[in-house]
């Protein structure tokens, strides 16, 4: 990817297909240029973790990915002993001294690396995405302050392994608890909400770009108007694409109520929702079908 | 430039956001990659390293506005450039607006969809009618302004030349109402010099969640968390401190990996003990609008804990765990624990004493060391009897003991509130009226657990 301003990330990123907002871009483009890693917030489904997969592309780097979960510990993140075959190489050479074999078995060779340790050790850059980090615990933020900080890892039989290329760290929160000030610190933030309709039009139009466009604004303003309902889950982008899709496969030449109740459960995904929705949102397609106005 | 961003960190450090020095030396970085003429990525490229939260961005907003804004207002002044009739003597250069010039042409703006234009013609209408001569209630000036200038949704009344004009839809309309108010909002922060208060109001905000099924979603958060954290309470440091029992089987299992020679100890795994939890909910009519959010929390609970009993009271206590067991829909709760509960005797008036008392007669024989109970509550006793000997007994039977308030802590202990007495038997007493405070309590609540023990 070119780095030289906001409007070529921009531009990088919409020729893989991710159309960022200004804010995104602008940070996209500062953790480039920093080097510090990017806090991503917002809803579900508005396009965190496609921000990181979209950098990975711009900029062809690889795509190191941490899913964070509860109870995640630095033996599953960072890296572990292989301490089975620490056994094999102890049980296999009887006869050489034991400081030889203490040194022996504390090396890279039997080090499993696990995400966090991969993006660090990697000889080429690449794009390390830590997705939901509100997830896992406070202790397991801590664990990140020094890598995210310094880009180092310490490990205390062999010492500190520095990243020798400077990888592009994507962090994603879906804001479910508050993350350390420490964290935070660290951090460029951003954050990112549902789109302005003419914006999610294009990103509609950019996935399925045989959707017509009158339909393609039809369905954007219908999924606003379902947002706008108090949901359990509100549609994301990335379900507005799937009914798009769908509609597309239906063949449907415009939303009226019947496509509308065919396909609703592609957008909504509870029962009380879908009711909800139904009530709400289906009637009023009822009417006579009402041209963009 | 530097000392003007210092200066502008130190506003907003004055209104509560954390800037640090990490955090300016991150901004001078990446100022130095933006464009700086670009009004927007500037103020992005501030957002981005300085606030961390939609709070401190919200602040951060409206600090930007005003500190840039009154830097260049200054140098106007300095200049001698005068934007508006300021009513005195240097009324009389004023410029008159032409009223329907004016109107004529933020219609255009409007329909443009051209924001900078917008910006300035709110900017000059207000000026138009006088800066400070307002009711100084923004909401009032801008339907007052709008009035006036004959805007309105809809199909627009022909020009005066007689030619159509496109009409204006109601998006349209609030997008230019939105800009009259933030400069009317600008010009009241420049004569009382002052921000509005943009805490409390981010706090109002998110306060008691009335009825939404979202914020429902936030209290449902709040409490799975609490579940994690009741359910591991201090188990660590149990089964460090008292002696584990060696399981022969995995022990003898785990020494194959090493030629058979039991290099590690396996332990039977502890089983964690099932919290037992009483919740008493407070259902009257001066927790009303608290209780909604007392219910939700109830609700919530009941999702994440098997054996948890549930209470309403008002002047007598009742039992509403089945009513939580057999229905899943919130609102139904809501309805059949206010029809059926039968906790209001006559007067409808919170009698803690008396609750305390029932409580402990019903259920004192079922209250052990392993239980924990919530009180939700306001601990207004309407003068009535306190009985907090009653409530301290309890307090010594459960092992735990928790009073969430729905009040600011300033309220209590004034008027009726006897929250003082009760407070010295309670293991903690939170305030509690947003899903933050809940998540707060939650954190506490982990943080504290072995000492409450």
């Amino acid at each position: 990817m070119a780095d030289g301003s906001v409007a070529e990330v921009k531009q990088a990123l919409a020729d893989v297909g991710y159309l960022a907002d200004e804010p995104a871009a602008l940070v996209s483009f500062l953790a480039q240029q920093l080097g510090k890693p990017v806090l991503v917030e917002g809803p579900a489904g508005v396009g965190k973790t496609e921000l990181a997969k979209a950098l990975s592309r711009a900029t062809g780097r690889e795509l190191v990915r941490l899913q964070c979960y509860e109870g995640l510990d630095e033996a599953k993140a960072m890296y572990e002993w292989n301490y089975r075959k620490q056994l094999l190489r102890i049980q296999a050479g009887g006869e050489a001294g034991w400081e030889d074999v203490q040194e022996d078995i504390f090396s890279t060779e039997f080090l499993l690396e696990r995400p966090l340790m991969q993006a660090i050790a990697s000889p080429e850059p690449v794009v390390l995405l830590i997705d939901e980090i509100d997830k896992t615990d406070q202790e397991f933020e801590a664990m990140l302050l020094e890598l995210l900080s310094d880009f180092q890892i310490t490990i205390p039989e062999l010492g500190r392994i520095e990243a020798t290329t400077m990888p592009i760290v994507v962090l994603t929160s879906n804001d479910s608890r508050e993350l350390t000030e420490a964290l935070k610190r660290r951090c460029l933030y951003l954050w990112l909400d549902y789109p302005e309709l003419e914006r999610e039009m294009e990103i509609v139009r950019l996935h399925t770009p045989e959707l017509s466009e009158t339909l393609a604004r039809k369905l954007v303003e219908v999924i606003r108007m379902v947002r706008g309902l108090d949901l359990k889950k509100p549609p994301s982008i990335a379900e507005s694409i799937d009914w798009a899709r769908s509609l597309l496969l239906m063949g449907a030449e415009d939303i009226d109520r019947e496509t509308f109740t065919q396909s609703m459960s592609i957008i909504v995904k509870h029962r009380t929702d879908i009711d909800l929705v139904a009530e709400r949102v289906g009637v009023k397609l009822a009417d006579p079908l009402r041209t963009e106005g | 430039m530097a000392a003007k961003l210092l200066g502008f960190c130190e506003e907003l450090r004055g209104e509560g956001v954390a800037v640090g020095t990490s955090e300016l030396l991150d901004a001078f970085a990446a100022l130095g990659h933006v464009d700086w003429t670009s009004r927007a990525d500037f103020r992005e490229a501030l957002a981005a390293t300085i606030a961390k939260s939609q709070d401190d961005r919200r602040v951060l907003e409206l600090l930007f506005d005003r500190y840039f804004f009154r830097t260049a207002e200054a140098e106007a002044v300095q200049r001698g450039v005068t934007e508006h009739a300021e009513g005195g003597p240097q009324a009389g250069e004023g410029e008159r607006f032409d009223m329907d010039e004016l109107s004529e042409a933020i219609r255009e703006a409007i329909a443009a969809g051209d924001e900078d234009a917008m910006r300035d013609l709110a900017r000059l209408a207000i000026s138009a009618f006088g800066r400070g001569e307002g009711s100084g209630v923004v909401g009032v000036d801008v339907q007052r302004i709008r009035r006036t200038l004959g805007l309105t949704a809809g199909t627009q009344p022909p020009a005066a030349d007689g030619s159509e004009r496109p009409p204006i839809d109601r998006d349209q309309l609030t997008g230019f109402e939105r800009h009259l108010r933030r400069e009317l909002e600008r010009d009241l922060i420049e004569r009382t010099e002052t921000l509005p208060p943009s805490r409390p109001l981010a706090e109002l905000d998110r306060a008691l969640p009335t009825s939404p099924t979202q914020d429902l979603a936030a209290v449902h958060r709040a409490v799975s968390q609490m579940k994690r954290r009741l359910a591991t309470l201090g188990h660590e440091q149990r089964g460090r401190k008292k002696g584990q029992h060696v399981d022969v089987r995995r022990t003898m299992r785990a020494s194959l990996e090493t030629g058979g020679v039991p290099l590690r100890l396996r332990y039977r795994p502890k089983r964690p003990r099932r919290p037992e939890i009483y919740v008493l909910c407070d259902v009257s009519t001066s927790v009303t609008s608290a209780s909604v959010f007392f219910l939700s929390v109830l609700h919530a609970l009941h999702d994440s804990f098997r054996k948890l009993r549930s209470f309403v009271f008002i002047e007598r206590i009742s039992e509403v765990t089945d009513v939580f067991e057999h229905e899943r829909d919130f609102a139904v709760i809501a309805q059949k624990i206010s029809s059926e509960g039968g906790v209001a005797d006559v007067s409808g008036y919170t009698d803690y004493g008396r609750v305390w008392l029932e409580f402990l007669t019903e259920i004192s024989e079922d209250l052990d060391p392993r239980s924990t109970v919530i009180v939700l509550g306001d601990a207004r006793t309407n003068g009535r009897e306190p009985h907090a000997e009653v409530f301290a007994k309890v307090a010594e039977k459960a092992g735990r003991l928790f009073w969430l308030n729905p009040e600011p802590k300033l309220y209590w202990n004034y008027g009726d509130s006897v929250m003082a007495a009760y407070e010295r038997y309670c293991d903690g007493a939170f305030e509690c009226w947003t899903t933050q405070h809940l998540e707060n309590f939650v954190n506490v609540v982990a943080g504290a657990a072995p000492a409450a023990e």
